[in-house]
């Protein structure tokens, strides 16, 4: 429990909204060099928390943030941190030329060089504006902005939103490819669990303001297991109570464990690590209920 | 600190300006309210004065009138005189781009921090270190003081080809000693007088700009009906009020306050009935013996900086520095328009 090693400790947040917590009483850790997925239903308070350790809210607890407040700091915070609070935020008249010149301008830790030769590999021209661009051309810009910027923490808040999926893969392909190393951090939320789950190191789930699981993926990999479960296998299987199942096509049952030794499972059929999406919907059962 | 030298060490970091920026940007959004509104309004005022001219004069000619202009007098009040229209034309054009100015500033500074959070383009300016402060402050300067520069400049520019074609045209009609329209001029003393207009600008029209700005940066929709309905809506009913029997108000400081220097004072020149010398220079019109362009012209050309002796100018100052301080608090905390 170094604090020092934390890109942001969270205690105690709280936050409302018209009488609805938001953030209830959430706590977490991040460390350096993690690609974390922040991941919940609608409502769950996602957006809050970002924008919380983005010092856009006010809210109640104790945040630091590369051992800043945002609320107090953001100013100098901003000089560290990054975010895309999804795509379609770049102003609508701005030409790429401009949007060049004025993040070189007011970032002290642009690359210009590194920036352009982003965006050599696109089909944008200095003189195009937002407004003639499509939305895939958009983020293209945005991420060539960002990812120029030398940020200690880059904060991602459904980034591939309305993109179509070559563009989308291309996003996550080049963040990991040309940005991410293990100075810098990375949090995202994305309902679109599947195409991200494969590069982040670290997940958190969230529901109604509270952090529901936090696991390396690694841990997720060792704690949870899927049987895949034959008729005659099935009940002694659901005695050691699985935390969700789904019935497949001829006959075959879907169960999901948490803790339970995979030795100990295998023998009631296949057993393989189950995709962020399924434990998320086993996790997140009755949300909407 | 500590933070600060070690990322240093980790990062290569250059010098950045981000006041001179965060003007650039403003100026790339706008400029077509601050550049080229004034200078179209001038083109096509200077295209239509120049027509009416041609009509004028061509009419003039073949009406045989040229050959009557007789001239008897004083040639140098004569001389005096034509050359007052030389400055009027210039004051002319000065005055057409103030007026664009007026609107420019009013719909700037009602946007200035309002079209962004319903854009949601906020978000990608707070995501980079610029301080709220520094935003707002970079669109106030926009408004008192780079724009109403720049309306100065390109009304100068308008008023001498207004000029120029006036003092052509008078010369094609045949109009005696048509040239002291040039020579007798005193365009230095007009456009020195204008210049003095800025910082009186600057601190005159900080309440309506603070004013707007602030309804610019609370407002979740619709800021132009917050911002005009609120001191017109509580103008009228103070003024209601006043229908009670017993309560004695004084309604026309309370319309002046908050309709005319909360929203007006974006007009340049509306401080001239704020100021000290207002009486003087109304006895002085009202006794003035006007005998040509001229006469009138010194009439017009009163000085700006007499309204800097009044309280009304440095209170609303205050007040508008006020209104911005809370500007930029909301700045920091408001989230995105609808």
């Amino acid at each position: 429990m170094n604090v020092a090693n934390h890109v942001i400790s969270a205690r105690g947040l709280r936050k409302t909204y018209r009488n609805k917590p938001a953030l209830d009483n959430t706590s977490f850790n991040v460390e350096a060099g993690r690609i974390i997925g922040l991941i919940g239903p609608n409502g769950a308070g996602k957006t809050t928390a970002l924008k919380a350790i983005l010092g856009l809210i006010p809210f109640e607890g104790d945040l630091k943030v590369l051992g800043m407040d945002p609320r107090k700091q953001r100013d100098e915070l901003m000089n560290e941190v990054c975010f895309i609070a999804d795509v379609a935020v770049l102003p609508r008249w701005i030409k790429v030329k401009e949007a060049i010149d004025f993040v070189d301008g007011i970032h002290p830790r642009f690359d210009r060089a590194k920036c352009e030769r982003f965006i050599a590999n696109t089909k944008l021209s200095p003189n195009l504006r937002v407004r003639e661009m499509s939305k895939g051309m958009i983020v293209q810009l945005h991420l060539a902005l960002v990812m120029a910027i030398d940020a200690k923490l880059l904060v991602l808040d459904e980034p591939t939103l309305g993109l179509d999926i070559l563009y989308r893969k291309q996003f996550y392909q080049r963040l990991l490819e040309d940005y991410f190393d293990e100075q810098k951090t990375i949090i995202v939320t994305t309902h679109q669990v599947e195409e991200i789950e494969n590069i982040l190191t670290d997940v958190m789930f969230i529901r109604d303001g509270k952090i529901v699981l936090t696991a390396t993926m690694d841990e997720v990999a060792e704690r949870y297991t899927e049987v895949l479960a034959s008729t005659d296998t099935l009940e002694a299987a659901r005695a050691l109570h699985p935390i969700d199942e789904r019935t497949l096509p001829f006959g075959k049952n879907v169960l999901l464990f948490d803790g339970v030794p995979r030795p100990q499972l295998a023998a009631f059929g296949e057993t393989r690590n189950p995709g962020l999406a399924d434990l998320f919907v086993a996790i997140m059962k009755g949300t909407y209920a | 600190m500590n933070a600060v030298t070690h990322s240093a060490r980790t990062h290569t970091e250059h010098k950045t300006n981000t006041f001179k920026w965060l003007l650039k940007r403003e100026y790339w959004e706008n400029r077509g309210g601050f550049v080229w509104a004034p200078l179209i309004t001038g083109a096509i005022v200077c295209f239509l004065t120049a027509v009416l001219t041609v009509i004028g004069v061509v009419r003039f000619k073949s009406s045989g009138a040229a050959n009557d202009l007789q001239f008897n007098g004083s040639l140098a009040e004569h001389a005096r005189q034509i050359g007052g229209i030389g400055d009027t034309a210039l004051m002319a054009g000065i005055i057409l781009t103030t007026l664009v100015l007026a609107f420019v500033v009013f719909f700037y500074a009602l946007g200035s921090l309002y079209d962004d959070r319903r854009d949601r383009s906020v978000l990608f300016w707070k995501s980079l270190p610029a301080s709220d402060l520094q935003m707002v402050l970079s669109k106030a300067t926009w408004a008192l003081v780079l724009a109403p520069i720049f309306s100065v400049v390109a009304g100068v520019l308008i008023g001498i080809v207004l000029w120029l074609i006036i003092g052509t045209a008078a010369a094609a009609a045949g109009m005696p000693n048509a040239s002291a329209i040039f020579t007798h001029a005193n365009p230095l003393s007009v456009v020195g007088n204008m210049l003095t207009a800025i910082p009186v600008y600057l601190l005159w029209a900080m309440p309506a700009v603070g004013w707007l700005m602030l309804c610019s940066a609370w407002a979740r929709s619709k800021p132009f009906l917050w911002a005009v309905l609120l001191p017109l809506l509580a103008s009228v009913m103070v003024s209601m009020a006043g229908i009670l029997p017993g309560i004695n108000i004084n309604y026309g400081a309370i319309w002046y306050t908050l309709v005319y220097r909360g929203l007006f004072s974006v007009v340049p020149g509306s401080w001239a009935p704020a100021s000290t010398a207002f009486d003087q220079n109304i006895q002085r019109a009202e006794n003035a013996n006007i005998q040509g362009p001229a006469d009138l012209m010194n009439l017009m050309n009163v000085s700006n900086l007499d309204v800097l002796g009044s309280a009304d100018l440095w209170i609303g100052a205050a007040i508008g520095v006020a209104f911005i301080g809370a500007a930029i608090y909301l700045r920091r905390w408001r989230e995105l328009a609808d």
